[in-house]
């Protein structure tokens, strides 16, 4: 028996091995310390505080919406840097590749894990708001993260937008033109909207189908090639990396206002 | 019996009784005033928030689905791939406003006894990151990627014929979570409903810790302390923005024309559309002259009429009703309030207009495409 106490258990003999502990310094979390180090000692756990009140850690509460939203993102940011293997986003290609995409690849299944996966951000992130609305967390000191929120999902759905034309098919140059139409009827910088005609130097307008702010949006008078490229990059680089930019600020910021807010 | 159930659905969901509907009960489920709840309470709404409310309306919620997917003409809209997260929408935000609202219920009343919200927890007995949180969240994420990888190999995502720019698709689409915006351009013209309304929704989202002075309520689920937000935040939540996707969706077919979620999606349905702008109604109905060819003159009316609801409405609601409000809130906050709040009522009015008096436009300037 007590031979049997001494033993350590494999766990244990793997915690205290030179690896281990150069990755993480407290060994097997098993102590109060031990696990408060677990989490301050580890450069993407320490978003976290080491610990906290006890209505935070409930589903009941946040119904971890916020952090579905982030695990969304980074599966989003995954599935797409695979998806970008295959895909070239011109005309010629575009569609064909989509079809390769699902009959080719192996483990066929990467465009729906992407496409549902951004379907359900958008609602994700939805719920997220109704949750911070519905407990006043939005209320000082916190007013500034609701904003920053509000950016985030006006951006989630703008990334979603983009990404619908990549597919090249029906749905989604028809979805594209409906939205991006919206543009040209934009006040002023768009050349039909309201006031779009007031900009001309003599008779000469500034705001016409080939300079206004649609045709900076799709590249050119129509939904075409040099859309699908502009969406492309939009969609790839410039909306993550923003998102990811403003994700860091309502990371930072919700630790900043004193976290989880709470019942005082 | 069930051809009575799709023909009544079909009829109430016409956007004129739905919108109504939608309308009326918005106050009386999160009742903004005393009077509303009084008749809250006599109509036993409040039941909802309870555990037999949800099971109710999660039945009620499932057998429109189920009845709809052995419906030849609703299971064409439902079993369109990318219309599935239309169908999760009903349950996790209904869920969801279920769960907050059943949560403030509670927390009402233990403050109204004096007790600390539910949520309430000694300051100093904190518990540890982790493993308490980190194994939630791992387990939501599991469970989450587990739904999603169901969900990708049970439900192709859909891809449709090359896209064809000399084929216009009827009706064309945006993705469901643009439909609330498509569904505006019914009533309002693209520089107000695809990039006026967007730009005040996002702003006035933002702009809502600022306007509300309301203290309490931060940091639990309540009600009571802030049923007047929460029923201005669930109008244009539930009502503006969620049930015109729904509309959007489900209910517009071929030309944008209404079609009942049971109704058989027939193009050549002709709907009369003549709609007349105020200009026609003041100069050729009422003064039986023609439209005057000066822009200005021949808009004045509408022009006064858009004037008075933006600007003289709120300094006479300043001036009377609201008189307490704006010295609570201060000048600037009121007229922030005031503007977001009149812009966000502007689209029921529109509709309404549209509906009950097939006015198209306040104010039609098509020369610069500057319509109201
Ligand atoms: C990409 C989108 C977003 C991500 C990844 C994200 C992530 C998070 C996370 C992980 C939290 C911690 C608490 C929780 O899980 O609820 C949080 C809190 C918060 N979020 Fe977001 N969020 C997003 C969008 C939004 C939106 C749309 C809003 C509001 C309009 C918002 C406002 C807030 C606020 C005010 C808090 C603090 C809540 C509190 O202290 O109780 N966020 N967010």
């Amino acid at each position: 028996m007590a031979k049997k106490e001494n033993k350590k258990s494999l766990l244990d003999t793997l915690g205290e091995s030179q690896v281990w502990k150069s990755i993480i310094r407290s060994g097997i979390p098993r102590t109060r310390r031990q696990r408060m180090h677990a989490i301050l000692g580890s450069v993407f756990l320490h978003l976290h505080p080491a610990r906290l009140p006890k209505h935070a850690v409930k589903v009941g509460y946040t119904w971890c919406m916020g952090g579905l939203s982030f695990f969304l993102f980074v599966n989003l940011t995954i599935t797409g840097i695979l998806l970008m293997f295959y895909y070239r986003p011109t005309v010629e290609y575009a569609y064909t590749d989509i079809i390769d995409l699902a009959e080719q690849v192996p483990l066929g299944i990467m465009r729906e894990l992407h496409r549902w996966a951004a379907h359900s951000m958008v609602l994700v992130v939805w719920l997220h708001m109704l949750r911070v609305f519905m407990t006043g967390s939005y209320k000082p000191p916190r007013e500034f993260n609701w904003g920053v929120g509000v950016l985030l999902m006006t951006l989630t759905m703008f990334l979603s937008f983009t990404g619908y034309l990549l597919p090249w098919d029906q749905l989604a140059i028809w979805a594209v033109t409906v939205g991006s139409n919206m543009a040209r009827a934009h006040p002023f910088i768009g050349h039909e909207g309201p006031g779009a005609s007031l900009l001309a130097i003599g008779d000469i307008n500034l705001v016409h189908i080939g300079s206004d702010v649609r045709f900076a949006l799709i590249g050119g008078r129509f939904v075409g090639e040099a859309t699908l490229l502009r969406f492309y990059v939009i969609h790839c680089i410039a909306v993550p990396f923003i998102m990811m930019i403003f994700m860091a600020v309502h990371f930072w910021r919700i630790r900043k206002d004193g976290g989880i807010s709470g019942p005082l | 019996m069930l051809d009575a159930f799709k023909n009544s659905v079909d009829y109430l969901s016409n956007p004129t009784i739905s919108f109504s509907l939608l309308t009326v009960l918005t106050p009386l489920l999160f009742p903004p005033t005393d009077w509303f709840d009084k008749i809250n309470r006599k109509l036993r709404l409040h039941l909802l928030w309870t555990k037999t409310g949800c099971a109710i309306s999660m039945a009620v919620i499932t057998f429109f689905f189920a009845v709809g997917f052995l419906d030849e003409n609703f299971s064409v809209i439902l079993t369109k791939a990318d219309n599935f997260p239309i169908i999760l929408m009903f349950y996790s935000i209904f869920f969801c406003t279920w769960l907050a609202m059943h949560k403030a219920y509670i927390n009402d009343e233990r403050l109204e006894k004096g007790l600390k919200p539910s949520e309430y927890n000694d300051p100093d007995d904190k518990v540890l990151v982790w493993p308490d949180l980190v194994y939630i969240e791992f387990i939501a994420l599991i469970l989450f990627t587990v739904f999603l990888v169901v969900w990708s190999i049970l439900v192709a995502a859909p891809l449709e014929e090359p896209a064809n720019p000399a084929s216009t698709p009827n009706p064309s689409k945006a993705p469901w979570y643009f439909l609330g915006l498509q569904e505006m351009l019914v009533y309002y013209d693209p520089w107000i409903a695809g990039i006026l309304l967007p730009i005040f929704c996002v702003v006035g989202l933002m702009a809502i810790p600022y306007m509300d002075i309301n203290k309490k309520g931060d940091g639990y689920y309540s009600f009571k302390e802030r049923r007047v937000g929460i029923f201005i935040f669930m109008y244009g939540w539930i009502v503006l923005w969620l049930f015109l996707i729904v509309l959007g969706t489900f209910f517009r077919g071929p030309n944008w024309n209404f079609y009942g979620p049971f109704e058989y999606w027939d193009a050549h349905k002709v709907v009369a559309l003549n709609n007349i702008n105020l200009s026609e109604y003041f100069w050729v109905k009422l003064l039986g002259t023609g439209l005057p060819d000066n822009i200005l003159l021949r808009e004045f009316v509408g022009f006064i009429v858009v004037g008075i609801y933006l600007f003289i409405t709120p300094v006479l609601l300043a001036k009377t009703v609201l008189k307490d409000m704006v010295k609570s809130y201060g000048l600037v906050r009121f007229g922030a309030l005031m503007t977001f709040g009149l812009v966000m009522l502007s689209l029921p009015i529109k509709m309404y207009f549209r509906w009950i008096f097939d006015l198209k436009y306040f104010v039609a300037i098509p020369e610069y495409f500057f319509n109201i």
